[in-house]
């Protein structure tokens, strides 16, 4: 809904993302916040920044897919691993730097995705979330078994940090200045990719497939495209891992992982940009409760045995899924419309 | 013949593991076919059975009735998932089942965790008899139980979907619910009774693997092998679910020994992927005209 005065008189403001001036300054302040935000934050929050601007990206890839087209995977994080360790080898071994090997690593984890997205043109539903998962399974074996000599097999690799012309990534707080801006710049081109053609196919095809073929969208070609692109995505969320990590290992990726990004675009809202963004928040929000949680409750009663971390992160991610799924299964972002449209329509909003 | 011999043995061991792989697989195929929901948390289920058969014989209780006693828990567990999580999502999208059966999981590991920590329990030995060697190969008698009780639980089932009243009802409401409904059948009771069973079946196969293995998390990963079974035999097929158990419990055990012992492990999730892309209703599902 439209803030009450705004209208449009040229085509172009028709079209705007951003439309009014305080939409401007909203983002511009926002930018800003999050330019300043590693200037205050602790160490630890430093790291879980970093992360979520990580999942972000992934989760961006997996909304793509998931939310918009229909196609269900439960094989991201094996994507990211390709992306990952594509990246690790091309910097150690040949030196590749971070602006060339970021970006391929995600073409290489696009040429698996798509692989792995071929039985979505006979299979669907259920039967594709199979496929993913065997992908999820079959990913991080072969990289641990096969050509063991280039990926350390189960031993992590060390990832060497990116340099820009001399200047050396190596701390958190660097590597926030170039997670973040990717970050933004990833949501910024699903955000535009939606609104294309080519977004409009995918929602045709999530919404009706029979219809959308009828109507002259290309299943067996967006489909792969919609895969290709959401794995792209794993594979720069994976680069970028590599290098924050500095040390990669098949065991960072894990089935848990792939449902931890699926409970994230549930819960934000599926087929909504910004929702893939709360999603992300929201459960990381939960991740850090779960970490704070026992030492707040081994402070109060002693006689609890603080050893329950380990439980209560499970227990709240999957409580936090299945109060949304159930009370709320449009997840956050719907709630966020419901805000938008109240605060504009105040003081006649109800 | 040695090699023979060990490909005898290997034989012997994928197909009796196969048993409880065909086992859990009917768990998620009793599921299906009621309600059409493909069970993620299969794996947590039997793992908690295990836990809490564990539990109840480390208080002093003899074995068989452990079990028993837990089934009945496994039932009300079953009911309880069913009721709370799953009957809301009546006619929502195929995503929210599945994530809600992921969330359904972690909430089962955490619980397990709360109450019986990260550390490996061992289930304590209580089958008579003992490991024997005939016709040179070693038959343990774990195994023999296993797939004995496999067979037996497989016949039960058989019969009551074949001849009981409440078995009909199930196969009904697997054909058509609307259908089902205007027959007269309580159509809800039977999503209940069919997680009840995945329940009774979840605790069995629990015990079984807890004995072969031993308790902890990764127990619940054998629940995921199961469903390139499920895939193999068709989704909406208790015989295809035994068939499927044991093709993959024997090839699994034939690769991994004969070939390549790394390969046992992602095995499973090859034939998972072969059938998808060759066969995708599996070897007895009923085919469904679908539109991609």
């Amino acid at each position: 809904m439209r803030p009450g005065g705004v209208f449009d008189v040229k085509y172009t403001e028709d079209i705007a993302i951003i439309r009014t001036k305080a939409h401007w300054a909203l983002l511009l302040s926002g930018l800003c916040l999050l330019a300043v935000l590693p200037l205050m934050a602790s160490s630890h929050y430093l790291v879980v920044f970093n992360h979520i601007g990580i999942t972000i990206i992934a989760v961006q890839g997996l909304s793509l897919l998931t939310g918009f087209t229909g196609q269900i995977s439960i094989g991201q994080s094996a994507m990211m691993a390709v992306g990952a360790y594509t990246t690790g080898i091309l910097a150690k071994r040949y030196g590749i730097p971070f602006w060339t090997a970021i970006p391929l690593s995600g073409l290489s984890a696009g040429c698996v995705g798509l692989i792995f997205g071929l039985p979505s043109l006979r299979v669907k539903g259920f039967y594709l979330a199979m496929a993913t998962l065997a992908a999820q399974f079959i990913i991080p074996w072969m990289i641990n078994n096969v050509r063991v000599d280039i990926t350390g097999g189960v031993f992590s690799l060390v990832v060497p940090p990116p340099e820009l012309m001399g200047y050396r990534l190596d701390s958190q707080f660097k590597m926030y200045y170039l997670i973040i801006p990717l970050a933004a710049l990833m949501t910024f081109f699903v955000k535009n990719i939606v609104r294309s053609g080519i977004g409009r196919a995918f929602i045709a095809i999530r919404d009706n497939d029979l219809a959308a073929e009828v109507m002259g969208v290309n299943l067996f070609y967006y489909k792969l495209l919609s895969f290709f692109l959401c794995s792209f995505f794993a594979g720069v969320a994976g680069a970028l891992w590599a290098y924050w990590m500095r040390a990669i290992n098949a065991e960072n990726f894990t089935l848990i992982e792939s449902v931890f990004f699926l409970g994230m675009i549930i819960t934000g809202g599926m087929g909504s940009v910004t929702g893939a963004i709360f999603g992300v928040i929201y459960l990381k929000f939960l991740d850090e409760l779960a970490r704070v949680l026992p030492m707040l409750i081994g402070n109060l009663f002693p006689a609890i045995s603080v050893g329950a971390e380990a439980a209560l992160q499970p227990l709240l991610f999957g409580l936090g899924i299945l109060v949304f799924v159930l009370l709320e299964p449009r997840g956050i972002a719907h709630r966020w419309e419901m805000f938008k449209s109240y605060y504009r329509l105040w003081p006649f909003s109800d | 013949m040695p090699d023979f011999q060990l490909f005898c043995q290997f034989f012997i061991n994928g197909l009796m593991i196969g048993g409880i792989y065909a086992l859990i697989a009917a768990g998620i195929v009793v599921i299906f076919k009621a309600t059409k929901i493909i069970n993620f948390a299969v794996g947590d289920m039997l793992m908690i059975g295990g836990f809490i058969t564990f539990q109840l014989i480390k208080i002093g209780m003899p074995p068989l009735l452990a079990i028993i006693v837990a089934s009945v828990g496994g039932a009300l567990i079953g009911m309880a998932i069913e009721r709370i999580a799953i009957r809301p999502l009546i006619g929502q999208p195929i995503l929210s089942a599945i994530i809600i059966t992921f969330a359904v999981s972690f909430i089962i590991k955490g619980t397990t965790l709360l109450f019986w920590g990260a550390h490996t329990k061992n289930l304590p030995e209580f089958l008579p008899g003992r490991v024997f060697r005939l016709a040179g190969v070693v038959w343990s008698h774990e195994l023999l139980w296993t797939f004995s009780v496999t067979m037996l639980l497989f016949l039960v089932f058989a019969l009551f979907y074949k001849f009981s009243k409440t078995g009909l009802d199930m196969r009904a409401t697997a054909e058509d619910h609307q259908l089902a409904q205007t027959r007269g059948i309580r159509v809800k009771n039977i999503f209940s009774i069919a997680w009840a069973f995945a329940g009774v079946i979840a605790v069995i196969t629990g015990v079984f693997l807890g004995l072969k293995l031993s308790l902890n998390l990764t127990l619940a990963d054998a629940g995921l092998k199961a469903f390139a079974a499920v895939i193999f035999g068709g989704l909406d097929s208790l015989l295809g679910a035994l068939i499927g158990g044991l093709v993959v419990g024997l090839l699994e055990n034939l690769i991994g020994g004969v070939i390549n012992p790394s390969l046992k492990e992602i095995t499973p999730y090859l034939i998972l992927l072969i059938v998808l892309v060759f066969r995708p209703e599996g070897l007895f599902g009923q085919k469904r005209i679908e539109r991609i």
